[in-house]
């Protein structure tokens, strides 16, 4: 069976720190990595080569040239494949554009049977791109998943929502997105590292992928960023020792009895 | 696609009950339309509620929806979420909102991306401040970006409708009018198998009594400064006492003293209650992005330089175990 993980790299903020009188992050530019759920969701595509023999995974990310890196993470982690969409009329998509390249690229890839994606990236955090892609595919969506195996011509799956927990069985093809507790990705080795270095994936653009480059990018967005502005998250403390004693206690007492949450 | 004057708000439906979230929607939804006069629709996927007795959609024209369009599906609840999407994109083509917004939860979440790539539109994701544009008349779409690091201000300029998801407890309820007057009416509509749909094999409801961390009005969140498993059971206890939903720091969770499900940042859940209570918790960028947006934030930490405390409302430096042994006596001094 054929299975695609969507990768996206994104900002790493290891070293970032908050600025104490403007609130707001500062961090590295060059700083990059891949989203952390992805490495659950490629994880959770390379343990089905183990139960099903003859398995083919392909990362696929679509992101600046630099995103390389992040496709040799995966070829390290045990993608057989990566294809890399990059080009200058796709900076600037917002989720619906960016989903239209992913689907793109995989109807490309010839029949695909199973999508994995993270539930959402740690810098757009918007959790859309999987449902989107599935969607422009034709392919059903399972969402929030934790635990996830696959059968013959379908998954199933256990999806987590507020009030309780969904079993869940879906004919393939289709597009899950994972939850963090669905694996433990076991550390990088050295060695893998440095095979995947060598690596080069091909970089696809949108002639490759057949798509007007108007349907792309910032052009081919529905949504536009008008402002852009950073909230005052200082707030002004009223500080008490605990040695205070029952100022403190009655302080909090306070805020929640004034709110009648007691 | 062309659209009409009117506002669609897609209730929060779980088992047979809507769920209060959906009086928050309804509230974004009147002042919406107290900035630019538009029909008021919320929308009811299944049979649950009217199921449920005539009152739970009544309530829905008392807390502000001008026409309760319920849409007949077979069967009871628990509809397939393939499903659910696939009848509000029928739902959405007969109405033609101009704006449609859902709550920010799993079902938002997974049903309005679904609808706006069958329908070719944008989609905002958890927006925190929803306007009218004065100048164009169009929905102002306000997130936190960059792990909650600034926030954005988004358009849908063309694509119809425009359509966002909405963070629980960004703005009050709205409030209860019995005296408001409204329609309640049915659609059915016979999707074709466009796509195949997911069945659900089973349903386990989550049976205990905790609450909920996203939808809690209070939440207690442990970090390493709670110094150990037991001492974690203390804040279990002063949780059960508010009714709070007791989150974690990763480090804390890393520590085994909580489940995943509990952690609170960037990798975790995003909260936004309306009071936080942090103890022994830096405050570390990652954790800010998951509770920043809170209505009023208490830490309680032994270091005064800690960086929650440069969020914070009231600041407690001190031992965070002791601090919250004595929070609980009072608060079971007041309750006796
Ligand atoms: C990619 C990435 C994603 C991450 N995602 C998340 C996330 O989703 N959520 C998250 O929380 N973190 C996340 N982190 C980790 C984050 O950077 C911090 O390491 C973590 O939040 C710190 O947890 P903590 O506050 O419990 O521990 P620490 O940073 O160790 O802080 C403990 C605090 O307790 C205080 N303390 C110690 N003893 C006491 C005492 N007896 N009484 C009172 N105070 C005491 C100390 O002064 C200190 O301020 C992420 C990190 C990375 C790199
Ligand atoms: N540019 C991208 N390239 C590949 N996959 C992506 C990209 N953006 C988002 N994804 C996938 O969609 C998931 C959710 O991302 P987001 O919609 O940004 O929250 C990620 O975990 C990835 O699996």
């Amino acid at each position: 069976m054929h299975v695609a993980v969507l990768i996206k790299q994104v900002p790493g903020t290891t070293s970032a720190r908050l600025n104490p009188e403007t609130g707001t992050m500062i961090r590295e530019a060059s700083d990059t990595v891949m989203n952390p759920l992805d490495e659950h969701a490629l994880y959770a595509a390379v343990q089905i080569k183990k139960t099903r023999p003859g398995t083919k995974v392909t990362a696929l990310s679509m992101g600046p040239g630099s995103a390389q890196k992040v496709l040799q993470e995966a070829a390290a982690r045990g993608a057989d494949q990566g294809v890399l969409l990059s080009h200058r009329a796709f900076a600037g998509s917002d989720t619906i554009a960016t989903a239209r390249v992913l689907a793109a690229a995989l109807r490309k890839l010839g029949p695909v049977d199973l999508i994995l994606a993270g539930e959402k990236s740690t810098d757009g955090e918007t959790g859309q791109t999987g449902p989107m892609t599935a969607t422009l595919l034709n392919f059903p969506v399972i969402t929030f998943v934790r635990r996830l195996s696959v059968g013959d011509g379908s998954v199933r799956a256990e999806r987590l929502v507020e009030d309780g927990v969904e079993e869940i069985e879906l004919g393939l093809p289709a597009l899950v997105t994972v939850l963090r507790d669905i694996n433990n990705p076991p550390p990088l080795s050295m060695r893998e590292i440095i095979r995947a270095k060598k690596l080069t994936f091909p970089v696809w653009g949108p002639a490759d992928l057949e798509i007007e480059e108007g349907s792309v990018g910032l052009k081919g967005s529905a949504t536009r960023v008008v402002k852009v502005f950073s909230p005052k998250f200082a707030r002004n403390t009223t500080f008490y020792r605990a040695e205070d004693g029952e100022k403190a206690i009655s302080a909090v007492l306070d805020v929640l009895q004034k709110r009648n949450l007691i | 696609m062309e659209t009409s004057d009117s506002l669609l708000v897609l209730a929060e439906v779980r088992g047979q009950k809507i769920h209060k979230v959906t009086f928050e929607l309804l509230a974004w939804g009147r002042k919406l339309a107290g900035q630019r006069p538009m029909m008021l629709g919320c929308a009811v996927l299944g049979a649950g509620p009217e199921a449920a007795g005539p009152e739970e959609l009544d309530e829905l024209i008392y807390r502000g929806a001008d026409r309760v369009l319920v849409v007949k599906m077979a069967g009871p609840p628990p509809y397939p979420a393939n499903l659910l999407a696939g009848h509000l994109v029928r739902l959405i083509r007969e109405e033609k909102p101009a704006i449609v917004i859902a709550a920010a939860t799993t079902s938002g979440r997974t049903l309005l991306p679904i609808a706006a790539a069958r329908l070719g539109t944008g989609l905002t994701a958890d927006c925190t401040e929803l306007a009218i544009d004065p100048a164009d008349g169009l929905l102002l779409q306000t997130r936190p970006a960059i792990g909650g690091n600034v926030l954005a201000t988004i358009k849908t300029p063309a694509a119809r409708p425009q359509m966002a998801t909405v963070r629980p407890r960004t703005i009050k309820p709205a409030e209860r009018d019995p005296g408001r007057r409204g329609e309640i009416i049915s659609r059915t509509f016979n999707l074709s198998p466009e796509s195949a749909y997911e069945k659900i094999l089973h349903f386990t409801r989550r049976e205990d009594e905790k609450t909920n961390l996203e939808d809690a009005e209070v939440v207690v969140v442990g970090g390493k400064g709670m110094e150990s498993k037991e001492n974690f059971r203390l804040l279990e206890e002063l949780a059960a006492l508010l009714g709070a939903g007791l989150g974690a720091t990763r480090d804390a969770v890393e520590a085994g003293w909580a489940p995943f499900e509990q952690q609170v940042g960037l990798t975790g859940k995003t909260v936004s209650p309306k009071v936080y209570i942090g103890a022994g918790v830096s405050g570390k960028i990652q954790h800010l992005a998951g509770m920043i947006t809170s209505g009023y934030i208490i830490a309680i930490n032994k270091d005064p330089e800690a960086q929650l405390f440069q969020v914070a409302d009231l600041g407690i430096i001190g031992d965070a175990p002791a601090t919250v042994t004595r929070l609980t006596a009072a608060l079971k001094k007041l309750k006796s």
